[in-house]
């Protein structure tokens, strides 16, 4: 009342005020409204005007051309007898349209209200994947036993992330984890989710398993995870993906086309992440049961060798040293033997050569009767020629000698006359 | 992941330790001579360390894929739920 006039709003400030407000408002963006169509209106353009209304109110709503056009992929294609008096669910964000100055709900999703239409449609798209063979059971792979690197799309900021995380860590310390935040819910989420899991399959990032999630979550909040796009990306993926929606009780189609599903996401850690120290006393009782195996292989042959030796006769070979011995002791007796032989057998020839020595012997045939005529210079005679008359002789006999003169020289020794 | 090539990739966990089950098995069986039941104890030994390398990995990294500017996605340290909003 007491305002200046300047501080006062023009009314197109207040419309973007209250623009800003509904539309900045998380509780306005992501709504489900049932309620009965009015005022329905198909623009030539495509865009579909109505009003939805119930007992007690009433508020304007557009579904835009493209929106329908696009439904079709997440919710199957619009109730066929769209039109006045027709109950339906519609699912949208709330905006203002400044013009009018009327806020409106945008509408992205329009199907016929009441007791399981939503199930409807989730039995209609499930029939039609599951006979293009997406969930057939031999489609599904194996988890890697021992993830490398581990990758979890979804919202980075719910508690399904930090579960994840918490029990991958709690089973392998030194595990290593992607987080591709995507949004699981509201109008864009199953684009986000299919880009994210292109992403996550990148080969640069050496991905062996992904964890696709959210926490829980009204049937409608999960829909996202019943987009015929993402159930599709989810079957396309290259990496192993284990599907961990909401909770326990609840059922998706990515369940359906994922390689293993889990109930929650903590959940899908256990399952995609082994419990490493349960691994590594497997690991060390396999290490021991190695040794122990070589030790009694060893221990086997020993006893094996004791068997064998207790089996050899009970003399034993004399060991290498004592033979030796026994050996010099043996070759010493040989040599003293044979050395006796020897000196008995020399002493032998040598009586021999001795007695032949003394037949020999001048002093035996002088013995006889022989005598040695020898010249005073020594010489022997052995010639009568060898000797002239006068010569002076010497007559060695066999005990002593003869002094001599030669007198005649005669021819020999048979008619040699006789020397008186 | 990332290793030069040609060297021979480490086999996987879970291969590594099925052979080495089947070793210890072979081993256990005996029937070996003492030659090639060491030859297979060292193969056993080996394939246990290869393990228990892989259960020590050390990386304890958590990071986030985010989209840069020009829409090319790029690996950031993740801080614990304080990233970017839903």
């Amino acid at each position: 009342m007491s305002l200046p006039p300047g501080r006062a709003l023009t009314v197109s400030q207040l419309t973007a005020r209250v623009k800003a407000a509904v539309e900045g408002a998380p509780e306005l963006r992501d709504v489900w409204v049932e309620g009965e169509i009015s005022n329905y209106k198909h623009h030539p353009s495509g865009h579909r005007y109505f009003s939805l209304k119930d007992e007690g109110s009433v508020v304007r709503a557009v579904l835009f051309e493209r929106a329908a056009r696009e439904q079709a992929g997440a919710y199957g294609p619009l109730p066929a007898e769209l039109g006045d008096g027709l109950r339906v669910l519609a699912h949208g964000y709330v905006g203002v349209f400044p013009r009018a100055g009327q806020y409106q709900l945008y509408v992205d999703a329009l199907l016929p209200a009441g007791v399981g239409s939503l199930h409807q449609a989730f039995e209609q798209l499930k029939a039609k994947l599951q006979a293009e063979g997406l969930f057939a059971a031999d489609r599904k792979r194996p988890l890697p036993f021992l993830p490398r690197r581990l990758g979890v799309v979804t919202s980075p900021s719910g508690a399904a992330v930090r579960d994840v995380i918490r029990v991958a860590r709690r089973r392998f310390p030194g595990i290593r984890i992607l987080v591709v935040p995507v949004l699981v819910q509201g109008p864009g989420a199953p684009e986000d989710i299919v880009r994210g899991l292109a992403w996550a399959n990148r080969p640069e990032l050496g991905l062996d398993v992904i964890i696709l999630g959210r926490g829980g979550g009204s049937l409608e909040e999960l829909w996202a995870f019943n987009d015929e796009r993402v159930v599709r990306a989810v079957a396309a993926s290259r990496v192993p993906v284990v599907a961990a929606v909401g909770h326990e009780t609840d059922v998706t189609l990515v369940d359906f086309a994922a390689d293993v599903r889990a109930p929650t996401p903590s959940a899908g850690a256990e399952l995609a992440v082994p419990d490493v120290p349960a691994l590594r006393s497997h690991v060390d009782r396999l290490t021991g049961r190695l040794a122990q195996a070589l030790r009694r292989r060893v221990r086997e042959d020993r006893r094996r060798l004791e068997l064998l030796r207790a089996r050899l006769p009970v003399r034993r070979p004399l060991p290498p040293i004592a033979h030796g011995r026994q050996a010099l002791d043996d070759l010493r007796s040989r040599l003293q033997r044979a050395w006796a032989l020897r000196l008995a057998r020399g002493r032998e020839r040598l009586s021999s050569a001795a007695g032949r020595l003394e037949a020999l012997s001048p002093v035996a045939v002088l013995r006889r009767g022989y005598a040695v005529a020898r010249r005073p210079d020594g010489r022997v005679l052995r010639r009568a020629g060898d000797a002239t008359v006068g010569d002076r002789v010497e007559v060695i006999l066999a005990e002593g000698g003869l002094d001599c003169e030669v007198r005649a020289i005669g021819a020999g020794l048979d008619p040699a006359p006789r020397v008186d | 992941m990332e290793r030069p090539v040609g060297e021979a990739p480490e086999p996987r966990f879970e291969e590594a330790i099925a052979e080495l089950e089947a070793v210890v098995a072979r081993l256990e069986g005996g029937d070996l001579d003492l030659e090639e039941a060491l030859r297979l104890f060292q193969r056993g030994m080996e394939l246990a360390r290869l393990c228990a390398r892989q259960l020590d990995s050390a990386e304890k990294r958590v990071e986030m894929l985010i989209a840069e500017a020009g829409g090319e996605p790029v690996v950031k340290p993740f801080e614990d739920g304080e990233g970017a909003r839903a």
